[in-house]
Parts: structure tokens; C-alpha cells; sequence
């Protein structure tokens, strides 16, 4: 039914220098769907999250968010127009405390000269904070929101980067392996929290490398290989089809 | 109070502003090393709208703030195209083209200064002062402060946060610019006298190190680094020449075991946790 797309890529491509990275590749995110975006190493998940959230210009291809052509719209309009996202590596700013970080993510519903001169810093009862708050603790993260991040741990933070994405309120949550560094307990949090959210209509479209991790949170994936979507489906489908092992494993084990 | 004293602290005053000019612009990630240009444009501004239309300092000041904020903007665009120790030289450039342009004009007094006749007093230059350093801690409180800080240590993820980076970055300039004058324009009013030579490199140099090694993650550092270095070479005094030595010394060893900053967010945390504890206690 592509009336209930939220994000609709179709034919999307990049090349580096001669290198193409992302050739052709097109898949749906329905509303409130869950989608994975797997595939080896190199095989271009990171470049089509940057094509989507415009850190790159597209060669060829459309990209289109709730009925809105974002394809060539300057980043801080894809975020506008409903989308946000998480960085493979943590990339919170380091010098801002947890519930700055997440405030910052708000943004995107703040805009206007008197959201701008509102000194939310100084106001710690006020609605911004006590939103961002909410989010941190709805998260499970049982830390002191005003703790500057570059002291918090490796997991810790990880959360708080996907919690400052949501806190856009968005429409599309781009997560670029959000489970990666984890250890095996706060996987499983993490997974029970996306699914959480997805369940509140949030759609999500997932780069992650752990397959129990994806099997667990989407319900569907997409494979890609050398730029190239090699398959889309379902998880147990994927685990058996010939060429996505192929990509996987190597000709030979195949 | 001597007048030795009162000097001193009509300059602290001054050099607070003026770091606070420098601080906004260095808050939002951009280092402006022609501080003394935009301070310069302040004080020729409030001189000649003083001396040429009969303004009190109650219109020249202001409107000389303002005149400083819209050459901010102006400069913005071009320097903004440019990045790291581009962005440093392109300030640079443009606070020698200022002093250039003063030097050449007759009309603005040559190398032979200006004089002041509208006088400024004291207890207005630290009323100013006092009320810029709140609207900085104010400013750097509100979201476009967050968004700010949030360019300085990131750019792409601001942008990818929703920030419009180009516009809050154009904003530090202006603020920043308009505090400067705002410095150029009450020394003006309050020395009585404006040369092209007072606003040297040097001074572009030492505001910017009065916020670099007062520290730029909070609004305390440059109050802090503009109070330590208008105040510490006066205590230095009795060392004779010596001074230069030992302030140059201090500097190395701020750089070394300080290098964020003489006040961090981290340092201000822990003397609030060590309230609180013994609150709590």
C-alpha cells in the first residue's frame, strides 16, 4: 500500500571518486513500520543513512518523507519535516551536560525567536527540561540529567544519543547501530525500549550488525552487499536466502 | 578611591565588555582575532556621532553598539566561509584594514587621534559592565546559547539536530561585534581620547587570550581571565621589570595545566556538588 509509506527511498545512488557506494538502492518504511538495513562490512548502510539525513547530496534517486520530496532539502529540513537520528559512533556533544544533549534534540520543535531567548538553562522546572527529563528517565537511564556526558560510560551515553533523537518527536527514527559496544543485558534494554517506542507509531529504520538484536526489534530487513539491495523481507527469510549468505559468508561456505 | 585605582577599574570594566564581545563569537565555535578593529568602530563611531552631530553619549553609545553589530553581520559572510586558522587571519586582516582605513582618513583624525568632549564617569562603565556579564549568563542560558555551544563542539550534528547553523553563527558575530563597540564606544567616552594606535594587534591578541585562558565553556571565564589579566600585571608592579617574566611564566603554565580554560564546566560541577554535599552533610 504505498499510501501508508512514511519514507519512500526509490532509486537512490552515490558514488565516491569512481566508487559507488550506493547503486540504485530503494526500499519503504511503512508508519509506524520497523525496518532493518543489514549487509557486510563496506556494503553501504552508513552512506544511505547520510544520503537520507542529507550529511551527502544524492547522485540519482528520490527520497520521500510523509508525502514530501526531502531528496534535495538541506538537513536541518529533513529534520523539519519529521525524521531524526542516532551516529554510529557516539558523537553527543561532549562538553554539555545529559539533559542539554537532549535538549538540544528539541530543536527541531523550537523554533521562533521566543523559543530561541527562552533561557531554558535557567529555568529547571520549565517544560523544555522537565520533556527532556522524562525522555532520559523513560529511557531507564538512572543518571543525574546534569551530568556533563564526556564523564558518563560507554552504554550509558550510547542511550542518550538515541534519547536526544527522539526528543524531535519524530516522525522516522534513524538509528546507525545502536546496540554496537553493548553488553548483552543493556542489548536486550535497549531492543525492549525500541520496541517501546515503535509502539507509540515512531517508525524505525535500523543499521545494526547483531542479527539477534534486529530479529528482535524489526520486522522486516533489507540486505545490502557492495551497494546493491540484495534482499528485502523477513529476518528468518534473510537468515535462508542463498545470496544473502553468499555476502555473508563467502561464494564457497554459500 | 586613588585615581591610580579608579584607572584600573575603568579598564576592567572596558576589557570585560570587550571579552565578552569575543566570548559570544568563540561560544558559537568561531575565534575572532580583530577584536580591535570592531572595538575600534565603537570608539571612532561614538566619537564622531559626538563630536560631528552633538550626540550625548546616551544616543552614541547605543547607536555606535549597534553600528558595531551590523559590521558583525557584514563580516560574518565572508569570514564564515572560511575555516579554523583561516577564520583567525580573515579577523585579523579585517581589524588591520580598520585601523588602515583610520590611519588615512584626516576626517577621523589620522594618526593624530580624536578628541572626546562628552565624558563618561565610572560608576556608569560598571553598571554596564555588571549588566552585560548578566545578559551573557542569560544569553548562554537560553536554547540559542545551547545552540551555540552545540555548533562549537559539533557542527554536523547541530545541523542534524534542527540548529541553523548559519544563522546562529551570524548571530555570535553580531552580538559579539556589538559588544566590542560597545567596549570602543564607553572608552571613548570615558579616556576622552581616541587613537588608531591603541587598537593594535596586541590588543586583538591579549582580549582573545583574556577568554581563552579565562575559559570558553562557561560565562565565568572571561569575567575571570579579563579581571586576572587587567589586575594581575598591577599586582605584579613591585616585581619591577621582572613582571613581564613572571606574567609570561604564568601564561605557559595556565596553557599547560589549564588548557580548556582557567573555569570548566567540570571545575564549576565539582565546587556545586561540594555545596551540596555539605548541604546535605
Amino acid at each position: 500500500m504505498p499510501d501508508e509509506a512514511l519514507l519512500t527511498v526509490a532509486g537512490i545512488g552515490k558514488a565516491f571518486g569512481g566508487l559507488r557506494v550506493v547503486d540504485d538502492v530503494s526500499f519503504t518504511v511503512p508508519r509506524g513500520g520497523r525496518l532493518g538495513l543489514i549487509g557486510p562490512n563496506g556494503a553501504g548502510k552508513t552512506t544511505v543513512f547520510n544520503l537520507i539525513s542529507g550529511v551527502y547530496p544524492l547522485d540519482a534517486g528520490t527520497i520521500t518523507l510523509d508525502g514530501k520530496a526531502i531528496g534535495t532539502l538541506p538537513p536541518r529540513d529533513r529534520v523539519l519535516a519529521g525524521m531524526a537520528r542516532s551516529f554510529q559512533n557516539i558523537r553527543l556533544m561532549p562538553h554539555l551536560s545529559a539533559v542539554e544533549n537532549v535538549m538540544l534534540g528539541q530543536q527541531a520543535r523550537a523554533s521562533g525567536l521566543g523559543a530561541l531567548l527562552t533561557p531554558i538553562g535557567w529555568m529547571p522546572r520549565g517544560r523544555w527540561r522537565r520533556d527532556a527529563e522524562a525522555l532520559l528517565a523513560e529511557a531507564g537511564l538512572d543518571i543525574d540529567p546534569g551530568d556533563v556526558v564526556s564523564s558518563l560510560p560507554y552504554g550509558i551515553r550510547k542511550k542518550i544519543e538515541v534519547v536526544r533523537a527522539l526528543a524531535s518527536r519524530p516522525k522516522l527514527l534513524l538509528l546507525d547501530e545502536p546496540a554496537a559496544g553493548l553488553n548483552p543485558a543493556e542489548t536486550a534494554e535497549l531492543a525492549r525500549f525500541l520496541r517501546k517506542i515503535a509502539e507509540g507509531g515512531t517508525a524505525l529504520l535500523v543499521v545494526e550488525h547483531d542479527m539477534g538484536f534486529v530479529d528482535e526489534v524489526c520486522d522486516r530487513v533489507v540486505v545490502l552487499n557492495f551497494g546493491k539491495r540484495i534482499y528485502e523481507g523477513s529476518m528468518a527469510g534473510a537468515r535462508a536466502d542463498a545470496l544473502v549468505r553468499e555476502a555473508y559468508l563467502g561464494a564457497d561456505a554459500a | 578611591m586613588s585615581g591610580y585605582w579608579s584607572g584600573i577599574l575603568a579598564i576592567l570594566a572596558i576589557n570585560i565588555i570587550f571579552a565578552y564581545g569575543i566570548f559570544v563569537t568563540a561560544t558559537a565555535g568561531q575565534l575572532n582575532l580583530g577584536g580591535a578593529g570592531f572595538m575600534a568602530i565603537g570608539a571612532y563611531g561614538a566619537a564622531m556621532l559626538g563630536e560631528q552631530l552633538g550626540w550625548t553619549p546616551a544616543l552614541t553609545v547605543p547607536a555606535a553598539t549597534l553600528l558595531t553589530a551590523l559590521v558583525g553581520i557584514g563580516i560574518a559572510f565572508p569570514v564564515l566561509r572560511t575555516r579554523g586558522v583561516y577564520m583567525v587571519l580573515a579577523t585579523f586582516a579585517f581589524a588591520q584594514v580598520v585601523t588602515g582605513i583610520i590611519l588615512t582618513q584626516p576626517a577621523l583624525g589620522g594618526a593624530m587621534g580624536l578628541v572626546v568632549t562628552e565624558y563618561v564617569d565610572l560608576p556608569v562603565l560598571l553598571g554596564v559592565a555588571a549588566a552585560v556579564t548578566i545578559g551573557v549568563f542569560w544569553l548562554t542560558a537560553t536554547r540559542l546559547g545551547l545552540a551555540m555551544r552545540a555548533l562549537h563542539d559539533d557542527e554536523l550534528v547541530a545541523v542534524l539536530m534542527g540548529v541553523p547553523a548559519r544563522a546562529v553563527q551570524v548571530a555570535g558575530f553580531a552580538i559579539g561585534g556589538g559588544l566590542a563597540g560597545l567596549a570602543g564606544a564607553l572608552y571613548a567616552h570615558h579616556f576622552s581620547f581616541v587613537e588608531a594606535q591603541y587598537f593594535s594587534p596586541l590588543l586583538s591578541i591579549y582580549v582573545l587570550l583574556f577568554v581563552l585562558i579565562g575559559g570558553t565553556q562557561t560565562a565565568w571565564g572571561p569575567l575571570v581571565g579579563a579581571s586576572f589579566f587587567t589586575i594581575v600585571p598591577e599586582l605584579l608592579r613591585i616585581g619591577g621589570s621582572w613582571r613581564y617574566v613572571v606574567f609570561g611564566v604564568m601564561i605557559v603554565a595556565m596553557m599547560m595545566f589549564r588548557p580548556e580554560g582557567m573555569v570548566t564546566r567540570t571545575l564549576l560541577a565539582r565546587l556545586m556538588g561540594r555545596r551540596r554535599h555539605a548541604d546535605a552533610g
